[in-house]
């Protein structure tokens, strides 16, 4: 069926799991850290079978030989003649088995802390992140060096030092992502289904968790293994006869002038354990963190990358300040490309409201950002068409023209304007930027300037509120910031990408009368994304209908409400409720359902 | 801002009062007794119990806390018996040297730091950001000490650039050029991994606030890109980096132990692993108790600082 | 009552009716304020203190559809989550189903999920990520219901036939779905406990309009064949005077109107209310009268 609304009929897309280890094994760094780790994890292993010499067998007379030089002692002898190949393999043996054990403690404490901690909250919470904090109050190796200090120099006693000290990373981070996910719908449903407190945390809070501990796992036991070498270099760790990698060191660093070979051989090795965990861990951390996983922390550039192949339609509207000619906008995937627009084809003449209409997922707001060029890309890209702003074709300006008009000729006002305004700046230094950008004032002018557009846009107390910051005003206020820095510049084109979505039904009246009042005063096309056919019926001119990717139907917002002509316009303002509809509106979907299923039965 | 000052200072109080309580818990029960320590394997039974009745510990452990509390506040962190000199003085000493090597190597990794994370996150995927990449990665991997070998052989040794240890030549010296030259080598080893951490933080503090909406808001109203690096996106991302630069301060403090033993810098960390293999208790208590408590010190400033960048934390 | 009930759910011996107890109301409550912080904290300084709920009193009769309406921070949600006694109230007696919610509160969350079952607003955030639909819908059947397996896996099958969603959904995660089809699943787990009273937040807030008729179109013939009672919660008054049979206005904490559907759409008293009605955008052209 074409029209593919009733999502309850179709079945949900089949399953494209990728497991956690295949997307660890697509980066290559990954890859090569594993390989690297398990040969090493392989060698120290086997070590007792390997055919060396005795780590501990002293001879003498055959003190300090350097590397390479004899077959029988290929990394050379330390200064008591010792075999450095046969100390290292079973040195690392020591390093690796040490920084794991105290890694696995590290995370099994810390971790427990942490969940108990921030799925109680409240005084247990409180009680224990001041403990932690205690811990975290010291330099971390000085509190490690006073636990040495207390239990006295040797290996375990390092183990648990290193531990000790780690384990608020984990308790802190495990409390952090507890603490949101307490708080979440899920939870609240899985105790409205009967659950216990051990039973939540045990099933639905900590598989949640398990990648941010295995995250801080990864990450830190390259951390813990130059922590346990670098105690035993100071001698506090390890003691003779038996070597780590760091003792190692701190013993070779007697012959660093005569013999460098000593010291620089176990210091490479922990360089190569560490940094084949610490590449692993990057990977893992990538393939665990969803936000990573689609490559979506790639930086969007200043402009959306254009690639078109075929070349740039000619305007058919040649009087509209605005020309949208049949627009690709896709998402690329690596070597594929998504389309979002296809096609798109829209002019919005000077003075006018055009609504674009469509539900999530149609493309309407990518059409509106690719405009001027603001779909973030990567992993955007306009791959055909053309946009002529007053007869001139966006898409084949050079970058800084294309930057020049945006705020000038075109301005923006976005859907939540909580996040679309800078945290750290007060509203009148940006709604003074808007300015700057592309007038050059003096500092007083440009303040003046700013609170006079705050109070065209009736903020009250212009003056004072000019030095508030966003979050201290409500979200009205917010989009009305909003609304004065589009109007900064006096633009032609004003493009409003659901500016009022984010709002209560009783601000968004006022914005959208605001709106409306500015518009025509100052005689400028407004273009407003949408998916409320009441605000379109409210304020525009001519509405356009967009379904996935393109458009179905252009015309009269009057025409296209009462009479609409496509099939898809049709069932969407059926599905619309309004008030007056009252105890008739469910009736008339059930018939408009079950006459579409009929159709498509059929 | 003066109040929020004034209400973390108080807030101070219960910090460094939980830190001295750690401190002297963990001196405390020591396993083996300190009148052994000072006095040999062969003492006679007397004799230890005259040391223990001088330094207080036949007296129940939460007496003993407060005695040692008490005299603390009052300056007397008591006396070495290895050097035969009163703590304080000794360790007030040592931090000078410490802090100036400390100092000097935060100011370095932050620097350092920072422009690296811009640059490489500016530069995503290309070549300046994949050799920042590989040479942050390399130097988080490597044990600082080990560097700091690797450092004295080339430059001390093979080159015969630059001094390989201490704080002042031996003859002649005691400049402030004198101590830049002895300075070099320690303080950049000390800022290197604390540099990857930062750099590799302000990498993807930028790169998550590249993507928000108020960029977007920013570029929509045609504003350079420059602009929208340094003015917007430096602006927000700086303010989740300091907390990270107020905790590298612990490591670089932490670390200054090996780079103090490396190089034989007259500072604090040398003092304090000399001390507990001669464990010489109180010198190490003093130690602790003073690092800690200047970290602490400078997280709150970290905190102001952060604090003063981020309204929405001031109000 | 029961002659409604589709074959699949109405011959489940575990399906049981909740015999009409004294009072016809499945919710009642009398003068239930709620208050967040305001607690002393270390040196004797109060918190701030926010009255989320002032003084309220209301009930749901049997079979009803009453809607709560309000914008954000009416304190709509509030009264939600103390419904469902995810909330303690701060003054104030709750009625659940002739049962006193302190002393369903004491014998535990399970006599709670019995009784009453909450619809989240977030389809998705209300599903666990990482477990499957099958998952999510077998606790409330053998926690609640004490079900065995065989037993689980034919209620599995009915729910899913009762949320027109075919049974393959169970095996997938939240995210592979839909928001319509996350909320059916959403739903689907609600009506497992097999409480007659349902708590909907916001449940269609998030859906596209089409897919917000589907729901709501669901929702409206569950209630009938399951006998169900549901307390709807909205912010859009065009959907709450599509399904509700009364309605209560909310304004900051207060309920300021509570009146059968159709008279107060037609005629609202309090200005609130009219302000609220006026603002509604319609698509008969022109602005809803809009007051400022």
């Amino acid at each position: 069926m074409s029209l593919a609304l009733q999502d309850n009929v179709t079945a949900p897309a089949g399953p494209q799991r990728i497991s956690t280890f295949k997307l660890l094994l697509q980066s290559r760094l990954a890859s090569i850290g594993l390989v690297i780790l398990l040969l090493l994890v392989a060698i120290v292993l086997l070590a007792p079978l390997l055919p060396l010499v005795h780590p501990d067998q002293t001879a003498p007379a055959n003190r300090l030989i350097r590397p390479f030089v004899t077959a029988a002692h290929w990394l050379g002898t330390d200064q008591l003649g010792r075999d450095l190949l046969s100390r290292l393999v079973w040195g690392s043996r020591v390093s690796i088995a040490v920084g794991f054990a105290a890694t696995l403690v590290a995370a099994l404490i810390g971790s427990v802390i942490g969940l108990v901690s921030g799925y109680a909250g409240g005084r247990t919470d409180n009680l224990m992140m001041r403990g932690i904090d205690m811990l975290m109050a010291f330099p971390y190796i000085l509190l490690a060096l006073a636990i040495v200090a207390a239990l006295g120099p040797g290996l375990m006693n390092a183990l648990y030092a290193i531990a000790i000290v780690n384990i608020p990373f984990f308790a802190r981070n495990v409390r952090g992502v507890t603490l949101g996910l307490a708080h979440r719908e899920f939870v609240d449903a899985a105790r409205l289904s009967g659950k216990g407190h051990l039973s939540i945390l045990w099933s639905e809070v900590l598989p949640n968790v398990a990648p941010v501990i295995v995250i801080t796992m990864s990450t830190t036991a390259g951390w813990m293994i130059l922590e346990t070498a670098g105690l035993s270099f100071l001698g506090l760790g390890a003691q003779p006869p038996q070597a780590d990698l760091g003792s190692m060191l701190g013993e070779g660093r007697a012959q660093l002038f005569t013999a460098p070979h000593v010291a620089i051989v176990p210091g490479l090795m922990i360089f190569v354990i560490v940094i084949s965990l610490n590449l692993l861990g990057d990977g893992v951390r990538d393939a665990l963190d969803p936000g990573l996983k689609s490559g979506a922390l790639s930086r969007p550039g200043p402009v959306t990358r254009i690639d078109r192949t075929k070349p740039a339609p000619p305007n058919s509207q040649p009087e509209a300040i605005l020309s949208i000619e049949q627009l690709e906008t896709g998402f690329s995937n690596g070597n594929s490309t998504t389309p979002a627009v296809r096609g798109v084809s829209l002019h919005l003449d000077r003075g006018e409201c055009l609504g674009l209409i469509g539900e999530s997922g149609s493309g309407k707001s990518v059409t509106a950002l690719s405009i001027m060029g603001l779909v973030a890309s990567p992993p955007g890209v306009i791959t055909g068409g053309a946009i002529y702003l007053d007869g001139e074709d966006v898409l084949s300006m050079p970058e800084t023209r294309l930057i020049s008009l945006r705020g000038s000729k075109v301005a923006y006002i976005f859907q939540d304007p909580l996040t679309t305004l800078h945290p750290t700046y007060t509203i009148g230094q940006q709604v003074a930027e808007a300015i700057a950008a592309h007038q050059s004032l003096g500092r007083r002018e440009l303040r003046e300037r700013a609170i006079a557009l705050l109070e065209q846009v009736r903020i009250p107390d212009a003056a004072a509120r000019a030095d508030h910051y966003p979050h201290q005003l409500s979200g009205g206020q917010r989009q009305r910031v909003g609304i004065a820095m589009a109007l900064a510049n006096d633009p032609d084109v004003i493009i409003a990408d659901e500016p009022t979505t984010a709002l209560d039904v009783t601000v968004q009246a006022e914005i959208l009368s605001l709106l409306k009042q500015l518009q025509t005063e100052r005689r400028m096309a407004l273009l407003f994304i949408t998916h409320d056919f009441g605000v379109v019926a409210q304020i525009c001119d001519r509405v356009a209908v967009m379904k996935d990717g393109e458009i179905v139907e252009t015309g009269q917002t009057r025409t296209v409400l009462t009479r609409p002509h496509h099939p898809y316009t049709k069932r969407l303002i059926a599905c619309v409720p309004e008030i007056g509809d009252g105890d008739r509106f469910l009736p008339r979907v059930e018939k408009l359902m079950a006459s579409q299923t009929k159709e498509a039965a059929q | 801002m003066t109040a929020y000052i004034a209400k973390r200072l108080i807030a101070m109080v219960p910090v460094l009062f939980g830190l001295s309580i750690i401190v002297f818990m963990v001196m405390a029960l020591i396993p083996g007794d300190t009148a052994t320590a000072i006095l040999g394997a062969y003492a006679t039974p007397e004799n230890v119990e005259r040391i223990n009745r001088d330094l207080g510990l036949d007296k129940p452990l939460v007496q003993q806390y407060f005695i040692w509390i008490g005299n603390v506040l009052h300056g007397d962190f008591g006396r070495s018996f290895t050097l035969n000199r009163p703590v304080l003085a000794e360790v007030m000493d040592r931090f000078g040297a410490t802090l100036i090597l400390a100092g000097t190597a935060l100011v370095l990794c932050s620097l350092i730091g920072l422009l690296a994370g811009i640059v490489s996150a500016v530069r995503q995927f290309g070549w300046a950001d994949r050799i920042i990449t590989f040479v942050v990665l390399a130097g988080i991997s490597m044990p600082s000490f080990w560097l700091g070998l690797l450092l004295i052989l080339v430059f001390a040794v093979t080159w015969r650039v630059l001094p390989a240890s201490g704080m002042y030549a031996v003859y002649g010296g005691g400049d402030l050029p004198d101590l830049l030259y002895h300075l070099i080598l320690p303080a950049a080893t000390l800022s290197v991994v604390a540099a990857g951490v930062i750099a590799r933080l302000t990498r993807s503090a930028m790169l998550e606030v590249l993507r928000q909406d108020f960029i977007r808001t920013a570029r929509a109203k045609g504003v350079s890109e420059t602009r929208v690096i340094y003015a917007h996106a430096f602006r927000a991302a700086i303010v989740s980096v300091i907390p990270v630069i107020g905790i590298q301060a612990g490591f670089v403090l932490g670390g200054a132990v090996y780079i103090e033993t490396v190089f034989q810098w007259p500072g604090i960390g040398a003092m304090m692993v000399k001390a507990i293999s001669t464990r010489d208790i109180l010198l190490v208590q003093g130690g602790v108790l003073v690092v800690a408590a200047s970290y602490v010190l400078f997280n709150l400033m970290a905190d102001v600082v952060q604090t003063m960048l981020d309204p929405r934390i001031r109000t | 009552m029961t002659e409604t009930l589709p074959q699949t759910l109405a011959h489940t011996p575990g399906t049981r009716r909740r015999a009409a107890a004294a009072t016809p109301h499945a919710l009642r409550l009398e003068h239930v304020s709620k208050t967040f912080g305001g607690g002393k904290r270390l040196f004797g300084r109060k918190h701030h203190a926010v009255e989320a709920l002032k003084d309220v009193s209301l009930a749901l009769t049997k079979g009803e559809t009453l809607a709560v309406v309000g914008e954000s921070g009416s304190g709509k949600s509030t009264l939600a989550r103390i419904l469902v006694g995810l909330e303690r109230p701060s003054a104030g007696t709750i009625e659940i189903a002739g049962q006193d919610a302190e002393a369903l509160t004491r014998q535990g969350p399970r006599a709670f999920g019995k009784t009453v079952q909450y619809v989240f607003q977030d389809p998705v955030a209300s599903l666990n990520p990482r477990k499957t639909i099958r998952e999510a819908l077998e606790a409330p059947l053998k926690l609640l219901c004490g079900y065995d397996p065989e037993k689980r896996k034919a209620r599995l099958g009915e729910l899913m036939d009762a949320v027109d969603m075919p049974a393959s959904t169970l095996s997938r995660y939240p995210h592979e779905l839909s928001g319509g089809q996350a909320q059916r699943m959403a739903i689907a787990r609600a009506l497992a406990a097999e409480a007659e009273i349902l708590v909907l937040d916001e449940p269609v807030s998030a859906l596209d309009v089409s897919v917000q008729a589907q729901v709501l179109l669901l929702l409206e013939r569950l209630k009938h064949q399951l006998n169900l009672s549901y307390l709807f919660i909205s912010h859009d008054l065009a959907v709450v005077e599509a399904i509700a049979d009364r309605v209560a206005v909310m304004h900051f904490g207060e309920v300021v109107e509570l009146e059968r559907a159709k008279t107060l759409f037609a005629s609202p008293v309090h200005p609130y209310t009219e302000k609220l009605i006026g603002s509604a955008p319609r698509l008969n052209g022109g602005a809803g009268a809009v007051r400022m």
